[in-house]
């Protein structure tokens, strides 16, 4: 099976305009999306208390509501996590108490209300309650998640989340530069930040919460999209080196119809797993999961429409190349 | 001959497959209940202890499938759930005291898996269940308690120098001075404090002719305060948990002032916290009867003496002075007095506090001792609107609340010694609890819980569960697609990946990372990420054959050419993968992990592995065309 039969003979670059527009026209949006809308920010950044309860049935979060008021627990969020029996709440940092009490006072005041209270539980069965009868039994209210982070703690994951991104660019563009060209090095980096603001802008449009594995999954992107240039500039220095003739536009548009079923391939299979990872990954990993979706998608365009104008743009000629710097690619192995 | 692997390089793959499979053996196998026997405060198992252990079981006709003793103490594993506990009761009762007892999951693969050091992956708290904890140490508070001990230190160096001094104490500033009686005695008084007391340094610019003398602690010496707080909580921590009975619990240090502790399998995580967050001391002093109470309530306090109140709110007039404090306790137990029915608790002394208590209690007959409970607790301060107020580093202010409470001032009715009693207290739980913090240690300074992170048991298994769908589902979609699209060498593409993803299992249970949810996507991710690499071979060589090159030809320069693209673009996705294992906490440090793992090992087996079997299938044959 092929997709491709022969190398496809696209004028990408000549498009290079209405990419370019294309482009301007989604950061511009990001942006202002951001600016406008922001972040959904997750209590990993916020701080503040997350509790995760499985009830045996249904149950109405306005009851909950009710419980957690009379229990002096007034601004907390309760909805459900996937199903009716599976009830999420939020509270902000609150200062005026200890604020690591807040959850178990949230889940005593819960079991309270229908007269449970947690007794001796072994690890990795489900968690025991004494009824007031008492007798032992499952608990009714089974906590599944609590997760508290300090106001300090928060601060300090938004600055370190922002520093790392900023690393890793580094990171990369000394790398590029010294394997291949700084014009490469700064079009890969332009890609980079191209799809790091859209999948920004879009999780910041559609308000999906931003936590911290989407923070890990947004680097993973960086990565990944990364990959993908990497392999588009390597193939555009071997054609430099090899085709003594034509423009530089045109040994690039070569080289990206070259590589582009490798291109499309790696996609298609990674997007095959990404989907799996949000189909049947849970609800914790599905924001980490369509934050990878969405960076692949883009990652996929921006190396063929960001990555290689730019460092034409730049005004990258096969001079540029020649210098044989390093091993590699150089060469021809074949006698 | 073209396309054909050296059999030195099969040696290479079979070195690497072959231990990889056996290391990633011990996954297959699930857990069994266990229980792991651990020395309190620190003390290690021996020999011998397993003896005693190993017949309590055989006489309580416990059967159990393995017992050994390693560094992490006596581990026991058990058939059944129902064995388990009921080792648990006889053992709590039938051992003396010095365990710390935990019920725990242990692998269940084969000792001679284990003796050969081949262990499961070692799960994180996400997927097995259990609490996490960031705990800040309030190295200020720490601070102001050296401070205060050099006031004191102050006032009896220039009383044994003959200096005479006004006051000793703190100024607004937060500096430490001295007023002296005598502007005369300035110099004097320098001179002692820098030859005895070498940790405080005289502030700059100041008057070195007038009556008053400013000094500050020693950059060195709050770095070593520091230290010694940060490691003195760790221990006392670690004392805690032992008494929570929590099997692999990790304590560690994470920075220059937090602390992470790590509890598998706890599920009262309220219960944890108190005991963890609390700071609790005695201290024994003597009651003022010397003077009157009503003078000193109208506030006429006496020098020396101090009014303190009962849990009730009734004053006390206790002298200053501590006879010995909580850190003399050895142990102390909770019980119920025989005679009147009250809950007590019983205290051991170790030699010093004995021996102060025995010379105190033995001049004091007759005369009342108060037992003081100091609880430090630490409270954030709050401005107009509820916000937390922060200092110009951005810190969070906090306000210390000392909760001092007599718990009682019994009349010494005898001489005491090594062993004595508190009685006064409201309840057997309370009794419990005091009797728990005080055998646990006290802390140098007071912690802050600052990020919690709980996973009960069955979202643990629920996230387990998903993780190996997900990983098994993304893994067969690959697989077909590769199969279909590349068909011969597709289905070598395949036992490429297959083995990528028995050699990250192999890694991470032998390096013994810790595998988190984000890690399983991590795996997840690299099972689409690894194939990559042939994809991008599998085209080359297409492209060689379109070119009108012979199908050896085109494998050859296939695997060549691509080499190098796919290092460089591997390098530059690993780098993103270390940037995230710096940065993350826990669970994205597993994603950084597996994903760093998966890449390195996908290199391996997409480059050297695929391409010995394809040479195996095509090499220095004749061959026209290639089922590609």
């Amino acid at each position: 099976m092929q997709f491709f039969k022969n190398v496809t003979t696209i004028d990408f670059l000549g498009r290079q305009k209405s990419a370019f527009v294309f482009s301007i026209v989604l950061i511009v949006c990001s942006i202002a999306s951001l600016g406008v809308r922001g972040l959904n920010l997750g209590i990993d950044f916020t701080g503040g208390t997350l509790v995760e309860l499985a009830y045996e049935r249904s149950v109405n979060p306005s009851d909950i509501r009710t419980t957690l008021g009379n229990a002096g627990i007034e601004d907390g969020v309760v909805q459900y996590f996937g199903t009716s029996k599976d009830i999420l709440i939020r509270l902000p940092v609150d200062p005026a108490q200890a604020t690591a009490e807040q959850s178990s006072t949230v889940v005593s005041a819960l079991r309270d209300e229908i007269g449970e209270q947690l007794a001796e539980s072994p690890e990795g069965g489900l968690q025991q309650c004494v009824s007031p009868a008492g007798e032992v039994s499952d608990c009714h209210i089974q906590m599944r998640r609590v997760e508290f982070v300090g106001p300090q703690v928060g601060g300090e994951l938004t600055e370190k989340g922002g520093l790392a991104m900023l690393y890793a660019l580094i990171g990369i563009l000394i790398y590029v530069a010294i394997r291949f060209e700084w014009r490469f090095a700064v079009g890969s980096v332009v890609a980079l930040v191209h799809d790091v603001l859209i999948t920004l802008g879009i999780f910041s449009f559609l308000a999906i919460e931003f936590s911290l594995p989407v923070l890990a999954a947004i680097l993973a992107v960086i990565g990944y999209s990364l990959n993908d240039t990497i392999v588009v500039f390597d193939r555009i220095r071997e054609n430099f080196r090899k085709m003594r003739k034509g423009q530089s536009v045109d040994i690039m548009n070569r080289s990206i119809n070259q590589t582009l079923p490798r291109t499309i391939l790696t996609s298609l299979t990674t997007l095959l797993v990404v989907v799996t990872l949000i189909i049947a990954g849970g609800e914790i990993i599905k924001g980490f999961a369509i934050a990878l979706l969405i960076g692949v998608i883009v990652g996929t365009y921006s190396s063929i429409f960001v990555a290689s104008p730019t460092v034409l743009f730049l005004g990258i000629s096969r001079e540029d190349m020649l210098p044989v710097p390093k091993e590699g690619a150089e060469g021809d192995p074949t006698p | 001959m073209r396309n054909h692997t050296p059999w030195w390089k099969w040696l290479i793959i079979a070195a690497v497959i072959l231990p990889g499979a056996f290391y990633a053996l011990p996954n297959l196998f699930g857990d069994d209940p266990g229980i792991q026997l651990r020395g309190s405060r620190g003390t290690t198992l021996g020999a011998s202890q397993l003896t005693t252990v190993q017949r309590v079981l055989d006489e309580s006709k416990i059967s159990y499938s393995s017992l050994r003793l390693d560094e992490q103490g006596i581990r026991i594993r058990f058939p059944d759930t129902d064995s388990q506990l009921q080792a648990r009761d006889e053992l709590e009762i039938r051992l003396p005291t010095g365990y710390t007892i935990a019920l725990t999951l242990m692998p269940a693969a084969p000792d001679w898996l284990s003796n050969v050091g081949a262990l499961p992956m070692y799960l994180g708290l996400d997927l097995r269940g259990g609490v996490h904890f960031l705990l800040d140490v309030d190295m200020e508070s720490a601070q102001r308690r050296a401070e205060d001990r050099y006031i004191a230190d102050l006032r009896s160096t220039l009383r044994e120098a003959k200096i005479r001094y006004r006051d000793v104490g703190r100024d607004v500033a937060g500096d430490l001075f001295i007023s002296l009686r005598d502007a005369a005695n300035n110099k004097d008084a320098r001179v002692v404090i820098e030859k005895e007391l070498p940790g405080l340094l005289l502030r700059d610019g100041q008057d070195i002719e007038g009556t008053d003398i400013k000094l500050f602690l020693a950059q060195s010496e709050i770095d070593a305060l520091s230290e010694f707080a940060l490691e003195q909580n760790m221990t006392a921590l670690r004392n805690r948990i032992d008494e929570l009975g929590v099997a692999e619990p990790v304590v560690q240090r994470q920075g220059d002032r937090r602390i992470v502790v790590q509890l598998p399998g706890v599920q009262d995580t309220a219960r944890a916290k108190r005991i963890l967050g609390r700071t609790a001391t005695l201290e024994m002093m003597m009651v003022d009867e010397e003077h009157s109470l009503d003078a000193a309530l109208s506030g006429k306090v006496p020098p020396g003496s101090r009014i303190y109140r009962f849990r009730d709110g009734r004053p006390i007039l206790i002298e200053k002075r501590v006879i010995y404090s909580g850190d003399n306790i050895v142990d102390a137990a909770a019980s119920i007095d025989t005679q009147s029915g009250g809950p007590i608790v019983s205290i051991t002394l170790d030699a010093i506090g004995a021996r102060i208590n025995q010379k105190i209690t033995g001049k004091n007959i007759g005369k009342r001792m108060a037992v003081l409970y100091i609880e430090n607790r630490s409270v954030i301060q709050t401005d107009a609107q509820g916000l937390p107020v922060r200092d110009e580093q951005g810190r969070i202010v906090r306000d210390k609340q000392r909760l001092e409470e007599v718990i009682t001032a019994p009349v010494i009715r005898d001489q005491l010694g090594k062993r004595f009693q508190i009685e006064g207290l409201d309840s057997v739980t309370e009794a419990r609890d005091l009797a728990l913090m005080l055998r646990a240690g006290s802390l140098a300074a007071p912690v802050d819980i600052i990020e919690e992170r709980t996973v009960g048991p069955s979202l643990g298994q629920a996230n387990i569960s998903q993780g190996f769908l997900s990983v098994v589902v993304g893994f067969a979609l690959v697989l077909v697609f590769m199969a279909f699209y590349y068909r011969v060498f597709g289905l070598v593409a395949n036992i490429a990946l297959a083995l990528n993803l028995v050699m990250i299992v192999a890694v991470l249970s032998l390096l013994q990372a810790t595998l988190t949810l984000p890690g399983v996507a991590g795996i997840v991710l690299t099972v689409g990420m690894a194939v990559d690499a042939n994809v991008l071979i599998f085209e080359r060589i297409r492209e060689e054959i379109r070119n009108g090159s012979t199908p050896q030809a085109s494998i050859f320069s296939g695997y060549e050419r691509a080499l190098w693209t796919i290092v460089d673009a591997n390098v530059t996705t690993l780098i993103a993968a270390i940037v995230l294992f710096n940065f993350g906490t826990g669970p994205i440090k597993g994603f950084a992990v597996t994903l760093s793992i998966g890449i390195l090992t996908s290199m391996f087996t997409a480059i050297v592995l695929s391409r010995a079997l394809i040479n195996f299938f095509y090499g220095g044959k004749r061959v026209k065309t290639l089922s590609i």
